[in-house]
């Protein structure tokens, strides 16, 4: 059974833990402006909003990439860039419609969460369980998701 | 969601006649996707993709990074796993296609011999428009369009040698960093009041162009070639304005036109030069479809048909086409989002939809110059319909979101107005409320 992340906004306290411990994961430092979660802040609401890639099934960014740099990773269903093969070019930056990938200008590649090969180091550091791993079924994913379903596109692509 | 994507599980079912022969003319991303999707619907096909490149299916998009060594030749090719397409049962025959009977359904080759197809597919691309000048054909002057111009490009720019790049369009600006950092003597110049014209609006290009000249490049606009001279070693560029640069190689990037002379005389319908297609790709003809470069699509955000030339659209056309020949109807093309992304000696500029603004509706913008950072928001009521960008980097695909998801943005427009940078922020209040 296929996992993702679960993220419920009305538990976050905008602490930042998980982008901490993203980017010393994936970066080797504690940096929030290097990490692939990122909690939006609504001062007006008081809301905080965690926010990374859901591993869509449309997989936006890996059909737009020209060389075959974004795959799948069957064990975990995650799109995952391969370093060594892409080449910066930054389609997949545009191609997501979630904004989800971004491209690191240090590196000159594209970065995205890629569930830390199944142990989502968010999830891990999350104090107040806002972001679980939890199978894939189970999750509010759907919500996130309901984007495609929402736009004109879809309804005539299903035409 | 989006059925004209492969990987779509349980597609085999809208197949009607299994083991059609589909025929696709041009191995670039447009032909390589609606092979593979066509591989998806139905296993039994019998699928030729024919391709009069020598090289295996490449990607030109990846050929800047080549020029700037990044990548060695095989990182340009579409797929990566030896023996890819003869895995997935696709015959990849080298040749050109020379014309196409409509009647008869099959199609001549150069090299003399006849395919026939149930279904074809027409997915060769754009080639590049050479200026009209005197001494264009000269030996020093490329394109920069296949793997071999790059090959003679690479050669072209030793240390210290002076290039003059014509056109300062998506391509030239994408090229400038490989010719910069190959130490050459760079000259460039562009026809339109700036640079990148039909993607950036003027501050955007304005910008792009002082950060080109900081950076050491010079970018004359406003200018036109005039003469190309042979003089002896380097040639004499002939500009617009009584100037004149010489140089040890000429690249041209100005513009491209759809390639679709094979077709002229078949019947299929062509629109300056591109193949004329319906919202299932198909041409004017039955059972013969056109996708890519070489298709007059239609636009998602206007709902006109144009040549977008951009690799995302090349691809969700090949995708939609292969869907309508395995069976007609099955899918329909909602339009593609005309966008680009562009990386001009570390410099990032984007543009969506329709950046010049629409009538009526309103523009949101903010600019730092001295830290050449820029956006512009265009609306239509309260939804957002394009955007340029500049200098910026994170979460720039949400603009995308918002304008294909064609959100309404409620309060959030007047937020917007006062700070554009808050697109994440307005698309996650929008579409998750
Ligand atoms: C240097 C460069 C940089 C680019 N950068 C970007 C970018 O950043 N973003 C972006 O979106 N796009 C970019 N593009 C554009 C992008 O590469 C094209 O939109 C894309 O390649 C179109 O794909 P296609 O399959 O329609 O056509 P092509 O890739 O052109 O493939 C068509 C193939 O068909 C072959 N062919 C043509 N006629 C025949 C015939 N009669 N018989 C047999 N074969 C034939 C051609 O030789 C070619 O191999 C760039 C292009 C270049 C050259």
């Amino acid at each position: 059974m296929l996992r993702s992340l679960s993220i419920d906004a009305e538990k976050c306290t905008g602490c930042l833990q998980c982008e901490m411990a993203c980017s010393y994961e994936n970066e080797g430092v504690f940096n929030p402006a290097k990490s692939r979660i990122k909690v939006f802040t609504f001062h007006d609401e008081g809301r905080f909003v965690p926010y990374t890639c859901t591993q869509c099934d449309e997989a936006w960014c890996l059909h737009a990439c020209p060389v075959e740099a974004i795959v799948m990773n069957k064990a975990t269903g995650a799109m995952e860039v391969a370093d060594s093969v892409c080449v910066g070019c930054k389609v997949c930056t545009i191609a997501c419609p979630f904004g989800t990938v971004n491209y690191n200008q240090d590196t000159g590649k594209v970065i995205k969460c890629d569930l830390c090969g199944g142990d989502p180091k968010c999830a891990e550091a999350c104090p107040t369980d806002a972001i679980v791993y939890v199978d894939a079924d189970a999750t509010g994913l759907d919500k996130m998701r309901a984007w495609a379903a929402k736009t004109d596109n879809a309804a005539s692509a299903r035409g | 969601m989006d059925a004209g994507r492969p990987g779509d599980p349980g597609n085999q079912a809208e197949i009607l006649v299994a083991g059609m022969k589909h025929v696709i003319v041009g191995a670039g991303p447009a032909g390589v996707v609606a092979a593979e999707t066509l591989r998806k619907l139905d296993p039994e096909a019998e699928i030729a993709m024919i391709g009069d490149e020598p090289e295996p299916p490449y990607s030109r998009m990846a050929i800047p990074y080549l020029l700037s060594d990044h990548i060695d030749e095989a990182g340009t090719y579409l797929r990566k796993q030896p023996g890819h397409f003869v895995h997935h049962s696709i015959e990849v025959v080298a040749d050109t296609v020379a014309s196409v009977d409509t009647r008869d359904k099959q199609l001549w080759l150069t090299g003399g011999g006849a395919v026939s197809y149930d279904r074809l597919l027409v997915a060769t691309g754009s080639v590049p428009i050479l200026p009209p000048v005197s001494g264009i054909d000269h030996e020093k002057v490329t394109n920069c369009w296949t793997l071999e111009d790059a090959r003679k490009i690479s050669r072209g720019c030793a240390p210290g040698a002076s290039v003059v790049l014509i056109g300062a369009g998506f391509i030239g600006c994408i090229i400038l960093e490989a010719l910069v950092s190959a130490g050459v003597k760079l000259t460039v110049i562009e026809m339109g009041n700036r640079m990148v014209p039909r993607m950036l609006d003027e501050t955007c290009g304005a910008l792009l162009e002082r950060w080109c000249g900081e950076k050491g490049v010079n970018v004359m606009t406003n200018a036109q070639v005039e003469a190309i001279e042979d003089a002896g070693g380097p040639v004499k560029v002939r500009i617009s304005g009584g100037r004149e640069v010489n140089a040890e190689l000429v690249i041209s990037a100005a513009g491209v036109r759809a390639n679709a002379k094979f077709l002229e005389g078949s019947g299929v319908e062509l629109s300056d030069g591109a193949v004329v297609v319906d919202r299932h790709m198909c041409s004017s003809v039955p059972g013969i479809y056109a996708a890519g470069d070489v298709a007059c699509g239609r636009d998602f955000s206007t709902g006109e048909y144009s040549v977008q030339a951009i690799q995302p659209t090349a691809v969700e056309h090949g995708r939609v086409a292969a869907h309508n020949m395995a069976n007609h109807g099955s899918v329909t093309h909602p339009g593609s989002v005309l966008m680009n992304i562009l990386d001009t000696i570390g410099l990032i500029s984007s543009s969506y939809g329709q950046w010049q603004g629409v009538e009526g509706g309103d523009t949101a913008t903010l600019v730092d110059e001295e830290a050449f950072r820029y956006i512009q928001l265009q609306f239509d009521g309260d939804r957002l319909v394009g955007a340029n960008t500049l200098g910026l980097t994170q979460h720039v695909g949400v603009i995308r979101g918002l304008v294909q998801g064609r959100f309404r943005l409620g309060r959030w427009k007047d937020r917007l107005m006062k700070n554009p940078l808050l697109v994440m922020e307005a698309y996650l209040a929008v579409s998750q409320g």
